[in-house]
């Protein structure tokens, strides 16, 4: 039996990496809100099953107290637990961002090394569902701007349960960003227990001409118009970071040392974004070897609109992604 | 419920001990700061010894206390060693935290000391998750939250009071209220006549005690203890109690009553136990005397090794902030 022919998606995927982790180590507990069955088990689904195997002394449904969770599972790891806490989606992170910057990222650096936060949050965000302003966000480069904390972007459900086993194991917080446009986009049955490490970018695609660099959903994109330029004779090496923090310099820069070209995509407004620090990075590595300013695409310099058309127009696009990879080009 | 029993004189000799500790430590580090030797924002909590005091005598080191910035005297009563916390406020590589955390981020695990927070109102959601660990392994181990009582009007107080009895955890929320959010008195920032008041909206007991009064704090805090090791949840306690110092040390405290100040300062708790222990012949003078030579003797060498230790090397600036190094 050829198991790579099963397919599955990553609510799927990420419940699979839950259910192994919990089963392999009494010390891994689920909290956030509805997390238990009785509540459905996530408004995703994404942890159902989990409490009726485990019990909901360990997977626990919480109060709608996103500091209380947060809070709760940083003191459940400093004294060896490895909680996985869910906050519904990433813009209500804000909401508990003391717990995570003040605290999670900084006890380890601050105790000298007596404490540490082995904890995952786990999150979903992405525009397209016309959710608005508050429900939306991609708010990454917040994370990857402080110390001590990891940011994980999966972009698809194998990488999603690669990743998520690694998270689990890491012995650092990290923040483990899953993209609900990219929910139910399926992809080939992970193997039980394979991590994916931290901080190791993937080469999807081998090209010569031009890098792109990406991560989560804008992956699929990236693919999609390598693919269409392939015809044209434009070779597209396909970057997926993986993890923002810590970033894989080595990777992208030794591509991009081969292609001379690159461009950088994400969901998040391009403003200030993790597109700025890749950019400042391969022009620290590579200056004089560049053939072409660096390019960046990201969503508008605004909230995430309501409006479909205005909703569409805010992020980026295949479209948008292949105009900045012929600007590089020419 | 039942009353928690009477301290014994052992106890109350302990108690004392823990206070002239705080005391003595409280004077030494507001002269060595005033001095210039130290440079460091100091949060004095002097007025404030008797509470941690007759709540640590009851702890374990296996028990967790989280604290905050003004805190010195929670670790210290929980048992941080004094050489260590003075390395540490020093800035040394000896210290508690290799000198990484400073007065405001101890950290001491040894003794029970798992965060000290710099940020108002958020010892209280850690602590729960120390308690909820607790209570998943199936352990006797209790969790102090210690917090003042401008935390109470934080939403993270709420947040974990309501989560904490919602999972009935081990944790016992202590609010030193000492009648001042930083500059600002109580009823000027305050709604509730009490912060004790608070915990019937989340059906959690909620107790009042006189925090400069020994016996009363050690009878309240065992109670919570017993309450929260038998597995029935949290308690609010709100321990009344003066701080005589401002809010971080050199500010003109010209916000303080100074008629109410002088009074609390001429009922300071310390001295006052002091009188009482000898006078109800639970300790004689020539003990405490004992006591305080042995405690001052123990800061003058904790001063002494602070000062001689060396300072943490430009390459710890790599190191702790993960489990691997980074670049910096």
């Amino acid at each position: 039996m050829n198991a790579k022919l099963e397919m599955l998606n990553t609510i799927q995927a990420v419940n699979m990496a839950l259910d192994y982790a919990m089963g392999n180590d009494p010390n891994v507990i689920v909290l956030g809100e509805d997390v238990a069955d009785r509540e459905e088990g996530g408004v995703m689904g994404v942890t159902k099953g989990l409490s009726t195997k485990y019990g909901v002394s360990r997977v626990r449904s919480t109060p709608i107290s996103e500091q209380a969770i947060i809070g709760a599972a940083i003191g459940a790891a400093i004294v060896g637990m490895r909680p996985v806490a869910e906050i519904m989606l990433m813009n209500f992170t804000t909401v508990a961002m003391d717990m995570i910057v003040n605290h999670a990222a900084k006890l380890r650096f601050m105790s000298g090394g007596q404490t540490h936060v082995p904890m995952v949050i786990r999150t979903m965000t992405g525009a397209g569902f016309s959710a608005g302003g508050q429900h939306s966000d991609f708010l990454e480069a917040w994370f990857a701007h402080t110390a001590g904390l990891k940011v994980v972007v999966p972009s698809s459900p194998a990488e999603a349960y690669g990743l998520m086993l690694s998270c689990i194991e890491d012995d650092d917080p990290c923040i483990f960003i899953e993209n609900i446009a990219s929910y139910w986009i399926p992809g080939p049955m992970p193997e039980k227990g394979v991590r994916i490490p931290l901080g190791k970018a993937n080469v999807v695609r081998k090209g010569a001409d031009v890098t792109v660099i990406g991560y989560s959903r804008q992956v699929h994109d990236i693919a999609a118009v390598a693919e269409k330029l392939a015809a044209e004779n434009i070779a597209v090496e396909v970057i997926d970071l993986r993890t923002i923090s810590p970033l894989d310099t080595e990777t992208i820069l030794n591509s991009v040392a081969k292609t001379r070209r690159a461009v950088i995509v994400h969901e998040a407004v391009k403003n200030f974004g993790v597109g700025a620090e890749i950019s400042a990075r391969i022009n620290e590595g590579l200056f004089g070897q560049l053939l072409a300013p660096v390019g960046r695409v990201g969503s508008a310099f605004c909230p995430v609109p309501f409006s479909k058309p205005l909703e569409t127009a805010f992020m980026p696009s295949q479209s948008d992604i292949e105009a900045a990879i012929r600007a590089t080009l020419k | 419920m039942k009353e928690h029993d009477q301290p014994d004189r052992l106890v109350l000799v302990e108690m004392y001990r823990k206070m002239s500790l705080i005391k003595q430590n409280d004077e030494r580090f507001r002269s060595v700061v005033k001095s210039g030797r130290l440079v460091m924002p100091y949060y004095s909590p002097r007025g404030q010894e008797v509470i941690p005091s007759a709540v640590s005598v009851q702890l374990t080191n296996d028990d967790y206390i989280c604290t905050i910035y003004r805190g010195i005297h929670d670790m210290l009563a929980k048992g941080v060693p004094t050489k260590l916390l003075w390395a540490e406020l020093a800035g040394r590589a000896t210290g508690t935290c290799k000198g990484k955390g400073g007065p405001m981020h101890i950290t001491h695990p040894a003794s029970g000391v798992m965060v000290t927070t710099g940020v108002v109102g958020s010892s209280m959601p850690i602590a729960n998750g120390l308690a909820l660990a607790a209570q998943i392994r199936g352990e006797k181990r209790v969790t102090i939250a210690y917090f003042g009582d401008g935390a109470s009007n934080i939403g993270a107080f709420h947040e974990a009071l309501n989560m904490a009895s919602v999972w009935k955890l081990p944790v016992i929320f202590v609010c030193q209220n000492n009648g001042y959010a930083e500059h600002t008195k109580y009823e000027y920032g305050t709604s509730a006549v009490s912060i004790a008041a608070r915990a019937p909206g989340y059906s959690m007991p909620g107790v009042t005690v006189d925090g400069n009064d020994p016996v009363a704090m050690y009878k309240a805090a065992g109670t919570a203890i017993a309450r929260a090791r038998a597995g029935e949840g949290p308690t609010l306690l709100e321990a009344k109690t003066f701080r005589f110092q401002g809010h971080v040390f050199g500010d003109v405290d010209a916000y303080m009553d100074p008629a109410e100040k002088a009074a609390a300062i001429a009922k300071d708790p310390v001295p006052a136990y002091r009188a009482w222990l000898i006078s109800n012949e639970h300790a004689s003078e020539a003990e405490i005397d004992m006591i305080e030579k042995a405690i001052k003797q123990e800061i003058d060498e904790a001063v002494e090794f602070a000062m001689a230790s060396p300072f943490p090397d430009v390459a710890e600036l790599r190191r702790d902030v993960y489990a691997q190094e980074v670049e910096a």
